[in-house]
């Protein structure tokens, strides 16, 4: 018997019991071996691999965009803001079928073909991990309709961002221009790491100009994130430097004055500080809505902007060319007395018309306005009663070189440098711009007609206020700008905006006394082309101003065109006036272009006047140089020797 | 008062000399066990985020499993011997009520039986392996043929029941531990052998029964990579759980993938991914060694039991044991395909403990019982 008293059976049993244990143990530490050995290769092989998943499993990094820059009028008000808004984003990685999840959503949140269009653009510029926006600027109800459904749709999120908002609308359209998405040739050119999560970019104008300083400097924070790529916490963060914010010169109240003075008419109007070239109001009438621009703007919208006969997209002020007509004429008439060419007291016989020296009986005759001419001028009554006979001989006598080199002097056939973006610089006509533009040569009509603005000659109401301002300025030219300062924050100090240095153009005061005096004479003078209209009535500054009236077709025959019907001048006219003001101080200097204006004094000349009054409102007296005439039209004592 | 109170506790002392000062229990196995189990505890607690509720829900679950561990330990073998068909027949019975009135989520699993849901299935993992030893008990071995159909057809009622619940994990494990018994009966190796290249041969048959989301299982466990978001989500965030922690692992309650719920069922199938983040490659180790030594310890407890009865049991046991630990091992680190299996003592959940538990009362009762004779 054995020591537990078992049957021999039992024994065996227990023995073979034994082993069979043993094989099961000995498997079993085989098996332990190889799940140890896959530990083994997963944590020590295999740990730096791993860890870099696990990590970037739950770190994500997420762009700040900066805030866009504020833009400020003169006297602080806001022209372009930035309010919270919602967009939808998708993440394309989080989307199974992209087109099926559009259309779900559409019954939710109204897609257009546009926005998917757009969509789908930029799902190509985004990596697929990104969030790409889909739409803008929700509304308050699509956003609680899509945060009931969201759970059916992963991947699509509400994010909030800062939209861009103009609280002036139309009235700075073409000044500050707006913001619009970023399109794929934008997106080509742009330093990607500078635009990480900016969606918007400056389109126009200011906007556009000054991208560089609005846009900022892009933060970015590391986050933690869950499985649900909620985000937990913030492990680091490097906050957005927001872009800086501009002070402009423009002054809103004048720009909306300007407005109203047009009441609707299309033209466009330019107020410099001849002292600076500070651009105090900048007006293209008609005008647009730029917010309409800055989410997408609706086909129909677009198309209804597109379609308006007065191109309400032209920014006339600095893009638009009008033949500047008898406005050049105290440039011109400036130029003749620095080239030597005259002396102010110098007269010319006006007949009625005006022949080339030595052209034969029955050649062309180049008209002044009164049909039987308006006597010996000199030069101020020549500029006061617009006498085109002075101005004929004298553009003759310089010839069309001299011509020319004189006006480009005061900016003419070239951009004033103003701070906005595809400003155009007219043209300034000269036989080597002729031959290259049309292939013909220079007539010598070409050159009598310029000296009274006509002909090939075009000018932007910008041009024309700069050229004015540098005449008030004493011949001191100011590149015109629309910046006066930038700062980081409404804390920060304000950094004036540097101007290039003015360049002196002329250095004869008297000659300009001269030009001045004429110009008086054509506000206070009952001979003068803008007396009739009264623009010196009741104003206690002198107003120094030319009128213009051009002509958009040629005259086809040498026959009198003897309707005075308004209507139809008007179809045939551009009207200028231009002035400044207070004249022996002078702080502002107006050019007002009308497209349909009948005559520069009647049409023209009332709107300047209503700027100068806006003007006066708004300068505090401590600021106003003494007043020289308190009130009425009574003629300064020098414009009274003009008078005939 | 002061007899009472002394009545009580020379009462309660009695009782506490009885239970540890005659050997009933095996005390390595026992410290083993606790070890395991505060392993488990502290595991839970990070993986569940310090979530105070699941750790005394487990711990009670602990402790109602010792408690029923001590209780069985003191019931003679013959005793549960006895008892065993109608445990075993009370197991298939839960089976077939559990699929007309269970509940669960696609699959009827559990039996709401008011304060706590019962899973039948874990019930069987302990019942199989006693019917099989009751069995095979009184008739010699190793088993002969007709045993062996009789075996088969024990094996496979229940096992088809739960396979058809559905639960291919569950169900393979019940059998498995019922053919444990087969093996440690002595079953020829060459039959051995043979049924082995059976199953191999009718695995392509088995997949065509197989519904589509455990087929897909198995795809997945191929090619992890092809569906990262989908299917293959588990086990890549469970591989990448391991080995982000490293030899020294993360640090308790430090696991990213299971804090911000990159690793899915972090409290319960994968928990033991947990561990490896957390206490890496170490932690991992200490487990497996554990696990093994108390397979071990209830192999050598069953080569020393006094009949075929309490060999069987107890040895299968331990070998089925030591199947869950090492198919869940294998599921987290990515060597066996994802199959709905926890990981014994440490995974949160209450049928599984409560059995195992059980289970080793049983062992400790062969263990307690193994000088006496019949």
């Amino acid at each position: 018997m054995n020591t537990r008293g078992e049957l021999p059976d039992e024994r065996a049993k227990r023995a073979r019991f034994g082993r069979r244990a043993l094989a099961g143990f000995a498997i079993m530490l085989a098996l332990v071996m190889v799940v140890a050995g896959r530990f083994v290769y997963l944590q020590v092989y295999e740990h730096a691999e791993y860890s870099t998943r696990a990590k970037a499993n739950r770190v994500r990094l997420r762009h700040l965009p900066p805030p866009r820059g504020l833009i400020y009028d003169r006297e602080g008000k806001l022209l372009a803001d930035n309010v919270p808004a919602f967009r939808l984003d998708v993440v394309p990685d989080k989307v199974k079928h992209m087109s099926a999840m559009l259309q779900r959503l559409s019954a939710i949140v109204p897609l257009t073909a546009d926005d998917i269009r757009r969509f789908k653009q930029s799902l190509k510029q985004h990596r697929s991990f990104d969030s790409v926006p889909l739409k803008f600027h929700l509304t308050e109800s699509e956003r609680d309709r899509f945060a009931v459904d969201q759970w059916q749709f992963p991947g699509v999120n509400i994010t909030p961002y800062l939209t861009r908002n103009y609280p002036y609308g139309a009235e700075f359209a073409h000044v500050v221009g707006y913001v619009g998405r970023i399109d794929e040739k934008e997106q080509a050119r742009l330093n990607p790491d500078l635009y990480a999560g900016t969606t918007h970019i400056g389109k126009t104008g200011l906007e556009k100009e000054y991208e560089s300083l609005l846009h900022g400097t892009p933060g970015y924070e590391v986050v933690e994130v869950n499985a649900d790529q909620r985000p937990l916490r913030v492990l680091q963060r490097v906050p957005a430097k927001p872009g800086k914010n501009l002070y402009l010169t423009i002054d809103e109240r004048l720009q909306k004055a300007t407005i109203a003075a047009f009441d609707g008419q299309t033209g466009a109007a330019v107020a410099i500080d001849p002292r600076n070239g500070d651009v105090l109001a900048l007006v293209t009438v008609p005008s647009f809505d730029p917010n309409l621009f800055v989410n997408g703007i609706s086909q129909a919208d677009y198309s209804a902007l597109l379609d308006n006969p007065e191109k309400p997209l032209l920014n006339r002020a600095i893009r638009g060319g009008y033949p500047p007509g008898s406005t050049v004429k105290p440039f011109l008439g400036l130029g003749g007395l620095e080239l030597g060419l005259r002396t102010p007291d110098d007269t010319v016989l006006s007949t009625g018309t005006w022949y080339i020296p030595g052209s034969p009986p029955g050649a062309r005759g180049y008209r002044d306005d009164t049909r039987y001419g308006a006597g010996r001028v000199d030069l101020m009554q020549a500029i006061t009663r617009s006498v085109n006979t002075y101005f004929y001989s004298l553009a003759w006598k310089m010839g069309i070189g001299r011509l020319d080199a004189w006006m480009s002097k005061f900016g003419f056939g070239k951009p004033s440098g103003i701070d906005l973006p595809d400003e155009t610089g007219g043209v300034l006509p000269s036989p080597e711009w002729k031959r290259e533009t049309y292939h013909k040569p220079w007539y010598p009509g070409e050159t009598v007609i310029s000296g009274i603005g006509q002909g090939y000659w075009m000018v932007t109401p910008m041009q024309m206020a700069h050229a004015l301002a540098t005449l008030a300025g004493g011949g001191l030219s100011h590149t015109p700008h629309l910046l006066a300062a930038t700062s980081d924050g409404l804390e920060s100090p304000e950094i004036p905006y540097k101007q290039p240095p003015p360049v002196q153009i002329t250095h004869a005061p008297a000659d300009l006394e001269a030009v001045k005096q004429g110009m008086l004479g054509v506000v206070y003078n009952p001979l003068g082309t803008a007396y009739a209209a009264g623009i010196g009535k009741g104003f206690p500054y002198l107003i120094a101003g030319k009128t213009g009236t051009a002509e958009r077709y040629s005259r086809t025959t040498n026959a009198y065109n003897t309707d005075k019907n308004l209507a139809y001048l008007a179809s045939r006219h551009r009207a200028w006036f231009i002035c400044y003001t207070p004249a022996n101080h002078p702080q502002i200097a107006v050019a007002v272009a009308l497209e349909h204006g009948a005559w520069g004094g009647s049409a023209a000349a009332p709107i300047a006047r209503k700027m100068l009054d806006q003007w006066l409102a708004d300068t505090p007296p401590s600021q106003r140089p003494p007043v020289q005439v308190t009130a009425g039209a009574t003629p300064p004592a020098t414009s009274a020797a003009t008078t005939p | 008062m002061n007899d009472i109170a002394a009545s009580v506790s020379a009462r309660a002392f009695r009782i506490g000399r009885r239970i540890f000062s005659r050997p009933r229990i095996d005390l390595p196995l026992a410290i083993a066990l606790t070890i395991l189990a505060a392993i488990g505890l502290t595991v839970l607690y990070s993986a569940s985020n310090l979530d105070t509720g699941m750790l005394v829900g487990q711990a009670v679950r602990f402790l109602i499993g010792a408690v029923l561990l001590l209780a069985i330990s003191r019931i003679p073998p013959n005793l549960l011997r006895a008892w065993t068909p109608w445990f075993y027949v009370l197991g298939v019975l839960l089976l077939v009520v559990v699929r007309v009135l269970g509940e669960g989520q696609g699959a009827h699993r559990w039996l709401d039986i008011g304060f706590f849901r019962f899973q039948p299935s874990e019930l069987m993992k302990l019942a199989m392996p006693m019917m099989l030893a009751w069995y095979l008990h009184p008739r010699p071995l190793p088993p002969r043929w007709r045993d062996l159909a009789a075996a088969a057809l024990m094996i496979a009622l229940p096992a088809y029941l739960i396979f058809k619940q559905p639960d291919l994990g569950t169900a393979l494990l019940v059998a498995a531990s019922g053919l444990f018994v087969l093996f440690l009966a002595g079953l020829q190796w060459w039959k051995i052998g043979v049924a082995l290249v059976g199953l191999a041969a009718a695995a392509p048959l088995a997949l065509h029964f197989m519904h589509g989301y455990q087929r897909q299982r198995i795809v997945t466990f191929l090619h992890p990579e092809n569906d990262p978001l989908g299917s293959g989500w588990h086990i890549l965030q469970s591989m990448i759980a391991v080995g982000s922690g490293g030899i020294f692992g993360k640090g308790f309650n430090q696991g990213t993938q299971s804090k911000l719920e990159f690793l899915p069922e972090h409290t319960t199938d994968f928990i033991f991914a947990v561990l490896g983040e957390e206490f890496g490659l170490i932690g991992v180790l200490i487990l497996l060694a554990l696990y093994a030594f108390i397979v071990g310890r209830c192999l050598w407890i069953a080569v020393n039991a006094r009949d075929t009865y309490s060999r069987l049991v107890a040895g299968a046991f331990a070998l089925a044991f030591f199947v869950y630990a090492i198919v869940n091992g294998g599921m987290i680190s990515g060597v066996l395909p994802v199959v709905g299996v926890p990981l014994p003592l440490v995974s949160y959940g209450g049928t599984s403990a409560i059995t195992l538990l059980a289970g080793f009362g049983v062992v400790m009762s062969v263990h307690a019982h193994r000088k006496w004779t019949p």
